[in-house]
């Protein structure tokens, strides 16, 4: 699928450029895919090409090597430092597919990672990223230890207390009793995380039909194939002129079981896939709602102790207890956090707003794209077909013109 | 003949409800609303009239579309013995049509179809003897008119319907078998029915066998065409109401082909068949055991001659020997076969007709093709089946997720250009439609390889006729030089007694006598193997014929068809890419 992203030149939040004349520029694109090791080992790399203008980027060039794992890590920094924000997706990791690395396996995964990587350089926001800029230029060692230290089993220290936060958050509701999860109940956000889940499904059982469809092609076009060869067979028994008015129609049958392929091809290529994409899409927005609504039960939570924390220090002031410092330490400390998870979720509650408007453009334009695509190939292939057909039949009335 | 709705499964269920579905869908878009109101109307019509194709593609035969033929709803009252699809009736009928640049009518006729084919008189000949019900074929066989002795005037058409079951009337006190009798109705012009008439019989299956079985003896080296199978195993999966109306079917596929053959249209044995009231006057098939207590009487007779010639009548010799009473016989032609293949001697006329041996291999090279191509034809048509089910599934799912669209949006931005995804999604389900229009045409034209199937055995019977006589010839012949020695001994032997051996004289004259038979019969053996040969000669050339023109006109309906719906689908998906050209990645600009 071309990746019509790579052309869009960048608005907005950038720095003014080195010179006044030119617009500032990032282009992305995953190239060349090449296979690397054996057996279980193996694995494939790929060109990244980096062009800009950027003065936080080297020079108007940069080409690094990059493999799959690297696009993991780059998109899981991105989601934990971005909340809120939609992070593209990525290709499936497919444990399967990839011993057999089929060609078509290979290009439609680095058709997918540049979609990606564009998306990621097109977001006024995501753009700006550090993590971003490893990713496409550091050398490949760096990139090799970045990714080590994430996905080891040394997790940075902010993690653990998010996990011992989570940990204490639960026993805390279990000892206050509560037992309904702490969710928001906006109508409007109702209305979008229920949006959400059902796009999903339609949009699965949209790809489920799509991908049949692909199917369907490939076993018209081989079954004309087949036809095609009984029928000269056939042919080659018969007399004149039947035998070649057979000879004829299987050949055309053989053609057209080849144009047939290749419309299948495509319709898999620029069709299925964008369904499928989007499809991940979702999937992505829905972790970003699951990350919401962490963001929003912490802020509901840390309101809440901050309120039971100034209530008992108003107590022991009134009471002129020497644990009035102690508390009033612990009050400020509660409060500022408080403060801090409420700025987070109104963040991501900000973000999304604008990603969801940013998300519906965006699929409005490439999924009209894709439908655009799908017509276009069913056309043409219709055309070519007919076109084929038609031609055999002056062969087939000069035939049967002939005193049989 | 709705016999899917024995329901065969879930999935059956379910497809058909995605079916009404995709019925009772707005798509009035582009104004075609007014064409879909017809197909609705559709089902129950429609079906009943299309027996013919249903035989042959068993793999349609659990998908009976009701989207399929859109039959006489579309088609205006007088041309009504055509119940042709509409597609192919109005190509003849509507020259003026430019190519089609958009969806005015649901149904439009191929572009080309009136430049290249010119019309056809519709009053006439749908009814063409034994056609199959005007399909795209039998039109263009006219056109080429291949029997001589089918003019424009001429017609038979024959209809089975109307199963009944009928208890057989019996001595004994349980009580007789039922068996199922059928309504045979004829129309028909021909003098030798006393036509123009129309006539109905009932007949059971049992009746349908004698018919075959006299068939066969009277005409000997004709490609009679094949009857259907008289057994089938009473499966569980195979329903009663199945089974019957697959009998039905082939009944009537059998009777249209016999009165399709010039020779056998005109024979006793079909004119009695269809015509007599009440019990079929022709001779029953007898089953073996009471051949064998006839047999033991007319043993001796057979070859022997015994008793004078007068017994057996010599035309008896030249009918192959069947079993029980011709048991003797069968010995003396099967040893005669077998020292044919293994014996050293050659046996006294030798099938030296190079050009028959050729002419064998060859038909059997052919049915073999045949049996191939047919079987990649079922393949193409469940390929086409599939791709339009699932360009329908495509195209609902679409709709669906529009719909949901329009009615989820949170933001005005989803509703900008809703109407991209549901042009694509109404073009789906046209398409979908097409390829199941496209599909019941190809099955139609297509058929005709299964139709050659049956006349391939035809032609088997009519060699294998061929090679029994001359078995029979040549089992005389070998007979007489044997009877001759036995004489010349008998009279050497004699001539030595004085005043002559009684005995042996009765002996000798007796031994002539079964010469004299024995020549007769060979001579008419003979006669009767030169007649069969002449036969199977116009026979197998007759076929040829119509085998090169039905196949020629199978494979110009089959393209036809191809082109006239390729052309549509194209048309509708082009309109779709025109209205979605904003999306065209190649015009955007940079």
């Amino acid at each position: 699928m071309e990746s019509t992203e790579q052309t869009r030149s960048i608005s907005g939040s950038m720095q003014s450029p080195r010179s006044p004349s030119s617009l500032p520029y990032l282009s992305v694109s995953v190239t060349d895919p090449v296979k690397l090791g054996n057996g279980v080992q193996a694995y494939i790399s790929y060109r990244v090409i980096t062009k800009t203008n950027l003065p936080e980027y080297q020079g108007p060039e940069k080409i690094v090597i990059r493999r799959y794992s690297d696009f993991v890590w780059l998109r899981d920094r991105l989601f934990e430092k971005y909340k809120g924000i939609f992070i593209p997706p990525l290709p499936e990791k497919s444990a399967v597919e990839k011993f057999r690395f089929s060609a078509e396996f290979i290009e439609m995964r680095r058709a997918a990672l540049d979609i990606f990587v564009n998306r990621i350089a097109l977001h006024p926001e995501v753009q700006q990223s550090e993590d971003l800029r490893t990713f496409l230029q550091a050398d490949e060692e760096t990139m090799d230890r970045f990714r080590f230290q994430e996905t080891g089993i040394f997790k940075k220290p902010a993690d653990l207390m998010q996990m011992f936060r989570d940990v204490q958050s639960k026993v805390s509701d279990a000892v206050l009793g509560k037992e309904k999860p702490v969710e928001e109940t906006t109508a409007a956000y109702e209305k979008l995380k229920h949006y959400i889940y059902e796009l999903e499904n339609h949009l699965a059982e949209a790809q489920k039909h799509a991908y049949r469809l692909v199917k369907r092609h490939r076993e018209l076009g081989q079954s004309l194939l087949d036809f095609g060869k009984a029928v000269k067979l056939l042919g080659a028994c018969e007399g004149e002129p039947t035998g070649k008015a057979f000879s004829d129609l299987g050949t055309k049958s053989e053609l057209l079981s080849i144009k047939l392929q290749k419309e299948a091809q495509q319709v898999l290529m620029n069709f299925e896939e964008p369904l499928k994409d989007y499809v991940r899409y979702v999937q992505s927005i829905k972790a970003t709602i699951a990350e919401r609504g962490t963001a929003f039960k912490q802020h509901c939570e840390l309101a809440e102790t901050t309120k039971l924390k100034e209530i008992n220090l108003d107590k022991l002031m009134l009471t002129r207890s020497d644990k009035v410092g102690e508390a009033e330490i612990e009050y400020r400390e509660i409060k500022a956090e408080s403060e801090v998870a409420t700025r987070r979720f109104e963040r991501i509650v900000t973000r999304m707003e604008e990603e969801i408007v940013r998300f519906q453009e965006q699929k409005t334009e490439e999924m009209g794209v894709a439908f655009h695509q799908f017509a276009k190939g069913q056309a043409r292939l219709a055309n070519s077909i007919a076109d084929a057909w038609r031609s055999l039949l002056p062969k087939l009335e000069a035939s049967s013109a002939v005193q049989i | 003949m709705m016999g899917s709705e024995n329901a065969d499964g879930f999935e059956e269920t379910n497809l058909n409800a995605q079916r009404d579905v995709m019925e009772n869908l707005d798509l009035g878009v582009d104004g075609d609303a007014g064409g879909d109101n017809p197909l609705k109307k559709s089902v129950v019509n429609g079906d009943t009239s299309n027996s013919g194709y249903r035989s042959a593609m068993s793999t349609l035969s659990n998908v009976r579309d009701p989207l399929s033929p859109p039959p006489t709803v579309m088609i205006p009252a007088d041309s009504d013995p055509l119940l042709a699809p509409p597609s192919s009736y109005e190509d003849f009928r509507s020259f003026g049509s430019k190519p089609i640049s958009s969806d005015n009518s649901y149904i439009e006729p191929p572009s080309y179809a009136d430049v290249i084919f010119s019309p056809f008189d519709e009053n006439s000949d749908s009814e063409i003897n034994g056609a199959e019900d005007s399909s795209l074929h039998s039109q263009f066989s006219d056109s080429l008119s291949r029997s001589p002795s089918s003019s424009s005037s001429d017609y038979i058409k024959i209809t089975v319907s109307n199963p009944q079951k009928e208890q057989e009337t019996s001595n004994s006190i349980v009580g007789g078998n039922t068996y199922i009798t059928y309504q045979i109705t004829t129309r028909t012009n021909l003098p030798e029915f006393d036509g123009p008439s129309d006539f109905s019989v009932r007949r059971r299956f049992r009746d349908v066998v004698t018919l075959a079985d006299r068939l066969a003896e009277s005409y000997r080296g004709f490609c009679i065409p094949p009857r259907p199978d008289k057994s089938v195993v009473e499966s569980q999966v195979m329903q009663k109401q199945e089974f019957v109306e697959q009998r039905r079917v082939a009944l009537e596929k059998y009777l249209r082909r016999l009165s399709a053959h010039p020779v056998i249209r005109n024979s006793d044995e079909l004119k009695v068949f269809l015509q007599k009231q009440g019990k079929l006057p022709l001779q029953m098939s007898t089953d073996v055991a009471s051949r064998m207590l006839d047999g033991a009487v007319k043993l001796p007779k057979q070859l022997f001659g015994e008793g004078g010639a007068s017994a057996v009548p010599v035309h008896e010799v030249v009918q192959p020997a069947k079993g029980g009473r011709d048991l003797l016989r069968l010995f003396k032609e099967l040893r005669q076969s077998v020292s044919n293949d293994w014996g050293g001697s050659k046996p006294p006329v030798v099938e030296e007709d190079r050009e028959f041996l050729e002419k064998k291999e060859k038909m059997h090279d052919l049915e073999q093709q045949i049996i191939n191509a047919s079987q990649q034809a079922e393949s193409l048509v469940k390929a086409q089946q599939d791709m339009g089910e699932t360009m329908g599934e495509l195209g609902l799912a679409f709709i669906k997720l529009t719909k949901f669209e329009n009615e989820e949006a949170t933001s005005n931005a989803q509703r900008i250009r809703p109407n991209d995804m549901k042009n694509l999604a109404t073009a789906a389900v046209k398409a979908s439609r097409f390829y199941r229009e496209l599909n019941s045409q190809t099955v139609k034209h297509l058929d005709t390889l299964h139709e050659y199937l049956g006349m391939m055995m035809a032609v088997q019977g009519a060699f294998a006729d061929r090679s029994s006589a001359l078995l029979t010839v040549q089992t005389l012949l070998s007979e007489l030089p044997s009877l001759q020695q036995r004489v010349e001994k008998l009279e050497a032997a004699s001539s030595k007694v004085f005043g002559g051996d009684k005995s042996r004289i009765r002996k000798i004259e007796e031994l002539k006598e079964t010469i004299k038979v024995t020549e007769d019969a060979k001579n008419v053996a003979i006669r009767e193997y030169e007649r069969i040969k002449e036969n199977n000669r116009s026979e197998v050339e007759r076929l040829e014929k119509e085998r090169r023109a039905d196949f020629m006109n199978m494979m110009k309906g089959f393209v036809v068809n191809q082109v006239g719906y390729a052309e549509k689908m194209g048309n509708v998906w082009a309109k779709v890419a025109e209205e979605s050209s904003q999306y065209d990645i190649e015009k955007q600009s940079s």
